[in-house]
C-alpha cells in the first residue's frame, strides 16, 4: 500500500494552496466585463408590494440594470427543491426580512450599492407570524399562497407538511415510570466564513453559472429548467466552498444573478454581505415534546414525540429535514411502541434550510434531555440507562431500517472511560452524557471517472464539493492506494458540471462512502484491465493474475502496476480509464423514501463548571468519540469530530436569533451573533473514534461529519443539571438564561 | 463626485499604488485593485479576522483600516508569508497539523499567527488562544490551529538555535 494510503494522515490535498492564499473561492474568481450586482430589500418581514421605483437606482453612474419582478418572466419563475415554492424574486408580497424585491447591477460595487439605496419602494406592512403558536392560530396570516399546494388540505393553514412515524401499541404499554417535557431549540445560523457568492455569464448559447455550492448537478438542473435550456447549456463551476454546513446545498440567488446576466447580457457577480447570508439561511427552530414511560428496570416501553418545526417562508430542504430529523426521534434504542408527529411550520422568517445534523439536533436536544430527566426519575445512572436501552449491533430498532451497524455501547462506554463517570466531580462541577444517532444517506447516484495516465499518475474526476470535510484528500488516498502512486501524483478535479460525471449531492456525510464507492469502483475497473494487460504481457491466464491495493501480483511475483502499465500501453502511451458508479436505489414504501446507508453514531461526555452568581458556563472537559467504522485518514476525521463538537457547543450555549416585533433579525452580524471562538474552547477537548470496519463505505468506513454536533446540547445540560439541580428545557444556556434558572430554583 | 486619491504602499515587498475613493478600505485596496485575493472578506466590521493583515507590523483587521490610511504603509499578506516557493514555518505547521479545512479563514489565522510569534515566540497555550482570539473559524479547526502555532513557535526555536 501507498505510505500516504488509507489510514496515514498525509496533509490535505488542496491544502498548499489555502496556507498561501491562492485557493480561489467564488468571490475571488475575475471574470472580465463583469457588473456587480447588489439586492434590494425591505425594512420589515411582510409586506405588499405596491410600487417599485428604479429611475433614481438607474440615474446613478454605471448602472446597467435594475431588475425587479416586472422584468421577469410571468408568471414569476419559482424553484425549490421540494416545492417550487420560491420566487426569482419577490412578487407582490415580501415574505421574510431581507427577501430581495430588487436587484441592480453596475460597472463598480459602489455604484450598485448607491443605486441599490436609490430604488424607492412603496410597500405597506402585513401582519405576519415568527412563532411556532402565531403560525398555528387558526386566524394566522397564510404564509404560503395555498395555489402553490393545490389539492392539499393543509395547504389553508401554515403547516406545510405533518410526518407520522411509529409502531407498537403506544397507549395501551404499560410504565411504570412517565416523564414528559417539552424543548425549543432556537433559529441559528450556519455562519460560514465565506459569504455566499455567485456568477452567471451568457456562454455561447448557454449560461454559466459560478456558485459556492454543496450540490453542483441540483443548481445546473435548477437553472436548466427556469431558462428552459438543456442541462448540457448549462455549465455550473463549484469552487470549493469556504464552508458550507448545509446551508449552501440548495439554490439561493444563483437563479436571480443567472437571469440579471443573460437581461445584461453580461457576466453578473453577487457576493452576500455576512448579514444577507443570516437572512438567506438558518436552521429550524424547533418545540418538541417528549413523552416517555419506563418500567421500573429502566426499559423504554414507549416514546411519543411531537415536534412543531418552525421553518422559514419558503420551504427550500427545510421540510425534509424535518422529515428526516424526527424519522430517528425514538433514538438508538430499543423501544416497542413509538409514535411520532412532526409539523413544518412556515413563518414569515428566513427560509431555513439544511445544517449539519439535518433536523436531528433538535429532536436529539429534546429526546436526550428527557432521557436524563428519566434518569433520575428512575433512580438509575444515566451512562447506565443509555446502556441498558442502546440496540446492539444488527438489531433492527427502526422497523423496516437498516438494523443497528455498530457496536454502540462501545462508543458509549469508550466516552465514559475518558470522562470519568463514575466518579464525583469536583465541588461545583457537574458531568453529562448523551448519546447522538442520525440516519445517513437513504439514496445515494455518484459517478466518477478514475484515469491511470502513461506515466503511473492519476486523474479522478469527482462531482463532490469538497467543503472543508477533506473529499478531494479522501480520494486521493483510495486512488493512491489502489493504484500504487504517490499520492501527490494524483489530481482530484472538482466543481465543473462540463467536465466532472454526475454526483447527487454533498450532503448527509455521504461523500465518503457514496462518492468513495464509486471512485473505488472506478479504480477496480482500472484495476481489471491492468489485470487482462499483465496476463497478455505474461502470457498467463487471466485467472492467474491479482491487481489489488497498488501490485500486480502472479503467483508468488509482485509486480508494480506501474511496470505492467507501461509495458501494457506500449510505444502510443495513453491511459487506462475506468468508470465509477455507486447506487443507493430509493424505497417508494418507506417514509423516507430509502433505509439508511448507515448510522453516524457518537456519545459526547461533558465537566462542566458554572458561575452561580453569573450564570456562565465552562467546560472543562469536552469528551466527543464517534463510530466512524474506519478512519481513512485520522487527522481529518478528528477535525471534523472536534469541528462539529465546538459548532455544537456554539448552539448550545451562545447563538439565537433575535426576532423583534416586525419580524427583523436583531442580532444580524458578526457583533451580536456569537460563534464558539478559540476563547470559547473546552478546557481539554478528547476525542476518539470507535473503528470495527464495519461501514459500507470503502474499508469498512461509515459517514462521520455530523456525528460530533448531534448531542453536544442535552450532554451539556445534563451537566449544569448535575452541578446545580437544576433543569433547563431551552436553548441556548446563556449565562441570563442560566443565572435566571438558578434564581427561580432558590426561590422554590 | 466622489474625490479619488492616489496611494501608494508597499505589499509584500513590492511597492503598488491604487486610485482610491475616500470610503475604501485596505482590504477593497488589495483585493479588487491589486487582485491579492488571499486576504478574505467576511463580516466587514472587524469582528471575524479573515482579512487579518500586517500594516507596519501590526496585525489589522484590513476591512477596517481606510485606503488613505494605509498611504505610505508596509503591507503583509497571506501571499506575503511564503519566499517563493520556501514556506514559512507557520504554513508548513498548519499543513502538518491539518489546521486547514475550508481555509477560507486561514489566511487570516495565519497572518495572526504570524504576528503573535513575531510577540511572543514561545507561547503557552492559552496564549496561542489569545493572540487568535480574533480569528473565526467556523470548521472550529481551533484545536488544530492552535497546534499548529505551538508546532511553529518549536521550529523557530530550532531555526534560530535558541
Amino acid at each position: 500500500m501507498s505510505e500516504d494510503g488509507i489510514g496515514a494522515s498525509p496533509a490535505r490535498v488542496g491544502g498548499l494552496d489555502r496556507v498561501t492564499g491562492r485557493q480561489a473561492y467564488v468571490a475571488d474568481i475575475n471574470v472580465d466585463d463583469v457588473l456587480h450586482a447588489k439586492l434590494v430589500s425591505l425594512d420589515c418581514a411582510r409586506a405588499r408590494i405596491i410600487a417599485i421605483d428604479t429611475s433614481a437606482a438607474l440615474a446613478v453612474p454605471g448602472v446597467r440594470l435594475a431588475m425587479t419582478a416586472a422584468d421577469l418572466p410571468q408568471p414569476m419563475p419559482r424553484f425549490g427543491p421540494q416545492f417550487v415554492d420560491r420566487p426569482v424574486l419577490a412578487v407582490d408580497e415580501t415574505h421574510y426580512h431581507g427577501e430581495p424585491v430588487a436587484a441592480i447591477a453596475a460597472e463598480t460595487k459602489d455604484g450598485a450599492d448607491e443605486a441599490a439605496a436609490l430604488v424607492r419602494v412603496e410597500y405597506e406592512e402585513l401582519p405576519a407570524v415568527f412563532t411556532v403558536a402565531g403560525a398555528l392560530d387558526p386566524a394566522a396570516p397564510l404564509v404560503q399562497d395555498p395555489s402553490i399546494r393545490p389539492g392539499d388540505p393543509l395547504a389553508t393553514t401554515n403547516v406545510l407538511r405533518e410526518h407520522r412515524y411509529g409502531w407498537g401499541d403506544v397507549d395501551g404499554a404499560r410504565a411504570d415510570v412517565v416523564v414528559e417535557g417539552t424543548y425549543a431549540f432556537p433559529m441559528v445560523t450556519q455562519f460560514a466564513i465565506e459569504p455566499h457568492a455567485f456568477i452567471a455569464a451568457p456562454d455561447g448559447d448557454g449560461i454559466a453559472v459560478w456558485s459556492s455550492i454543496q450540490h453542483p448537478n441540483w443548481l445546473q438542473k435548477v437553472i436548466a429548467g427556469l431558462l428552459h435550456l438543456p442541462l448540457a447549456k448549462v455549465r455550473v463551476f463549484a469552487p470549493d466552498p469556504g464552508g458550507g454546513f448545509g446551508g449552501k446545498q440548495h439554490a439561493k440567488y444563483e437563479p436571480l444573478v443567472a437571469f440579471m446576466a443573460l437581461k445584461a447580457g453580461r457576466p453578473v457577480r453577487l457576493v452576500l454581505t455576512l448579514e444577507e447570508t443570516f437572512q438567506a439561511v438558518r436552521r429550524g427552530a424547533a418545540e418538541i415534546r417528549v413523552r416517555s414511560g419506563f418500567s421500573a428496570d429502566g426499559s423504554i416501553v414507549f416514546r411519543e414525540v411531537e415536534a412543531n418545526y418552525l421553518i422559514g417562508a419558503y420551504a427550500d430542504i427545510a421540510d425534509r429535514t424535518v422529515a428526516k430529523g424526527t424519522y430517528t426521534a425514538s433514538g438508538p434504542y430499543r423501544v416497542p411502541a413509538v409514535r411520532i408527529l412532526a409539523r413544518s411550520i412556515l413563518s414569515h422568517t428566513t427560509p431555513s434550510t439544511a445544517f449539519r445534523g439535518f433536523g436531528n439536533p433538535q429532536q436529539i436536544w429534546a429526546v436526550e434531555s428527557n432521557m436524563d430527566e428519566a434518569a433520575r426519575a428512575l433512580g438509575i445512572d444515566p451512562l447506565e440507562l443509555r446502556l441498558k436501552n442502546l440496540a446492539r449491533h444488527g438489531e433492527t430498532f427502526i422497523p423496516g431500517d437498516t438494523p443497528a451497524d455498530g457496536d454502540w455501547a462501545a462508543t458509549v462506554t469508550r466516552a465514559a472511560e475518558m470522562i470519568g463517570w463514575g466518579g464525583a466531580p469536583a465541588p461545583g462541577r457537574g458531568r453529562g452524557i448523551a448519546v447522538g444517532l442520525k440516519s445517513g444517506p437513504t439514496t445515494g447516484l455518484s459517478y466518477s471517472t478514475v484515469r491511470l495516465l502513461a506515466d503511473g499518475s492519476v486523474i479522478v474526476h469527482a462531482g463532490t464539493s469538497d467543503m472543508g470535510q477533506g473529499a478531494r484528500t479522501i480520494f486521493a488516498q483510495i486512488a493512491a492506494e489502489e493504484l500504487g502512486a504517490p499520492l501527490d501524483w494524483v489530481t482530484v478535479v472538482m466543481g465543473d458540471t462540463a467536465v466532472v460525471p454526475y454526483d447527487q449531492q454533498t450532503s448527509a456525510s455521504r461523500s465518503s462512502v457514496l462518492m468513495g464507492n464509486s471512485i473505488l469502483n472506478g479504480c477496480r475497473e482500472v484495476q481489471a484491465k491492468l489485470r487482462t494487460m499483465a496476463a497478455r504481457l505474461e502470457s498467463v491466464s487471466e485467472a492467474s493474475v491479482v491487481v489489488d491495493r497498488g501490485e500486480v501480483r502472479i503467483g508468488e511475483r509482485v509486480l508494480p502496476i506501474r511496470d505492467v502499465l507501461i509495458r501494457g500501453l506500449g510505444r502510443l502511451g495513453g491511459e487506462v480509464i475506468g468508470i465509477g458508479e455507486m447506487r443507493k436505489e430509493a424505497d417508494p414504501d418507506h417514509p423516507l423514501g430509502g433505509t439508511a446507508a448507515f448510522f453516524e453514531f457518537n456519545c459526547t461526555a461533558v465537566e462542566v463548571e458554572v458561575d452561580r452568581a453569573t450564570g456562565d458556563i465552562v467546560v472543562v472537559r469536552h469528551v466527543t468519540v464517534s463510530d466512524v467504522g474506519k478512519a481513512m485518514n485520522p487527522m481529518q476525521v478528528r477535525g471534523q469530530d472536534e469541528g462539529a463538537a465546538i459548532m455544537g457547543l456554539g448552539h448550545t450555549l451562545m447563538e439565537h436569533y433575535i426576532y423583534d416585533d416586525a419580524g427583523r433579525i436583531r442580532n444580524l452580524g458578526a457583533i451580536d451573533y456569537r460563534i464558539p471562538t478559540s476563547m470559547d474552547l473546552p478546557l481539554v477537548m478528547a476525542s476518539d473514534i470507535v473503528e470495527n470496519e464495519d461501514g459500507p463505505g470503502p474499508y469498512g468506513s461509515k459517514g462521520m461529519s455530523e456525528g460530533a454536533l448531534l448531542c453536544v446540547a442535552p450532554a451539556v445540560a445534563a451537566a449544569v443539571r448535575d452541578a446545580t439541580g437544576v433543569v433547563i428545557r431551552d436553548l441556548p444556556l446563556t449565562p441570563e438564561r442560566v443565572w435566571r434558572a438558578l434564581n427561580e430554583a432558590s426561590k422554590m | 463626485m466622489t474625490m479619488i486619491r492616489r496611494i501608494g504602499v508597499t505589499v509584500n515587498g513590492r511597492p503598488r499604488s491604487a486610485d482610491v475613493a475616500p470610503h475604501h478600505t485596505l482590504l477593497e485596496v488589495l483585493r479588487d485593485d491589486l487582485g491579492l485575493t488571499g486576504t478574505k472578506e467576511c463580516c466587514l466590521v472587524g469582528e471575524c479576522g479573515a482579512c487579518t493583515v500586517l500594516v507596519d507590523d501590526v496585525c489589522v483587521d484590513s476591512c477596517l483600516i481606510l485606503a488613505v490610511e494605509a498611504d505610505g504603509a508596509t503591507v503583509t499578506t497571506v501571499e506575503g508569508l511564503a519566499a517563493g516557493d520556501r514556506l514559512d514555518p507557520i504554513q508548513e505547521a498548519f499543513l502538518e497539523t491539518g489546521a486547514a479545512q475550508c481555509g477560507f479563514c486561514i489566511p487570516g489565522q495565519l497572518v495572526a499567527a504570524k504576528a503573535l510569534l513575531a510577540l511572543i515566540p514561545h507561547p503557552t497555550r492559552a496564549e496561542v488562544e489569545d493572540g487568535l482570539a480574533g480569528n473565526l473559524c467556523r470548521c472550529a479547526g481551533y484545536g488544530q490551529i492552535i497546534d499548529a502555532v505551538l508546532v511553529a513557535a518549536e521550529a523557530g526555536a530550532e531555526g534560530t538555535g535558541s
